[in-house]
């Protein structure tokens, strides 16, 4: 499936957003949106992948 | 000291954590200054977040995040959402930019950001203008905290208008307002807090200064002496000179 990951187009096996994290290498303090929606830790289990979703994972940062 | 969401800062410098030379002047400049509260932010994971965040939690500080950068509400409250989780905090530090050059807050989608995370169970702590009118509107929105600019951001130009933000603090005697953005000397910090201000968040003036440490010393020693004269209550200035010294007694020699 063709999804775009933190802006850049990616080929993937991973059925849901969970199993996507594993696939990519990501793990840690990370927080994940899908289509621009929050998913929250506890949801990306269920969270179904669609042809084309545009996934962002976001972790802490310095900021002012 | 007013309490933020019904929490005490240890001190009034909320300090942001971006621009540093390395992650080492960062942490001294947070250890040499005493900073009690430390922004942050959430981007796209490259691996060096996890490191970040050990060392963040390791300063022992309270931690704010932002939405910097955000230009929509819809943006921001994802934003927001996002950092709840990951800093696992209520407290968001709420950008809503309207203006490329200015990094002005769009206070309307502000407004409406506030209301919308308020409602959510988040405490906002809205980066807005020196506007009496968009205060009350976001006081109104759920906010208990007040965040004008000093001037814009990074310009470290100090309080452009300290007329507006006297008036302000004049409107909202109760409400705990915190200069954020434009400070660039410890003058200017010592000024916010003079007027009355409950807190200076900065960043800019201490992380890109030749000696970041020392500045975010300085910072926080022109805090604490702006604070103590506020409490003193300052004299009014004057037109005429008025003499210090006694006229009573004084020697007839002429």
């Amino acid at each position: 499936m063709k999804i775009v990951l933190n802006g850049e187009p990616r080929e993937v096996r991973a059925q849901t957003l969970s199993d996507l994290l594993v696939e990519c290498g990501i793990s840690g303090r990370v927080a994940t949106a899908v289509n621009e929606d929050f998913v929250p830790s506890g949801l990306r289990i269920a969270h179904t992948l669609a042809d084309g979703d545009r996934i962002e994972v976001v972790a802490p940062m310095q900021g002012g | 000291m007013k309490t933020f969401y019904g929490t005490s800062l240890p001190n009034p410098l909320m300090l942001g954590t971006a621009q540093y030379p390395s992650p080492a002047i960062l942490e001294q400049a947070f250890r040499d200054s005493g900073a009690g509260v430390a922004t942050v932010s959430l981007r796209r994971e490259s691996g060096a977040g996890q490191t970040f965040w050990q060392m963040v939690r390791e300063l022992g500080v309270m931690v704010l995040p932002n939405t910097a950068g955000c230009h929509t509400v819809k943006e921001a409250v994802t934003t927001a959402h996002m950092a709840r989780e990951v800093f696992d905090t209520k407290w968001i530090k709420l950008e809503l930019i309207g203006h490329t050059d200015s990094l002005q807050p769009d206070v309307f989608q502000l407004v409406e950001a506030a209301r919308v995370l308020t409602e959510d169970g988040f405490q906002v702590f809205p980066y807005t203008t020196d506007d009496l009118i968009v205060g009350e509107r976001l006081l109104a929105a759920g906010c208990e905290v007040l965040m004008p600019w000093g001037a814009p951001i990074g310009s470290g130009r100090g309080l452009n208008n300290a007329y507006a933000l006297r008036a302000m603090r004049a409107e909202f005697p109760d409400v705990p307002l915190v200069i954020d953005a434009g400070i660039g000397l410890p003058s200017h910090a010592a000024q916010a807090m003079e007027l009355g201000y409950d807190a200076v968040l900065l960043n800019t003036a201490v992380a890109r200064a030749g000696d970041p440490a020392a500045m975010a010393k300085a910072m926080m020693l022109a805090i604490e002496a702006g604070q103590l004269a506020h409490q003193a209550d300052p004299i009014e200035a004057r037109d005429m000179a008025e003499a210090s010294t006694p006229v009573i007694g004084k020697a007839f020699l002429s």
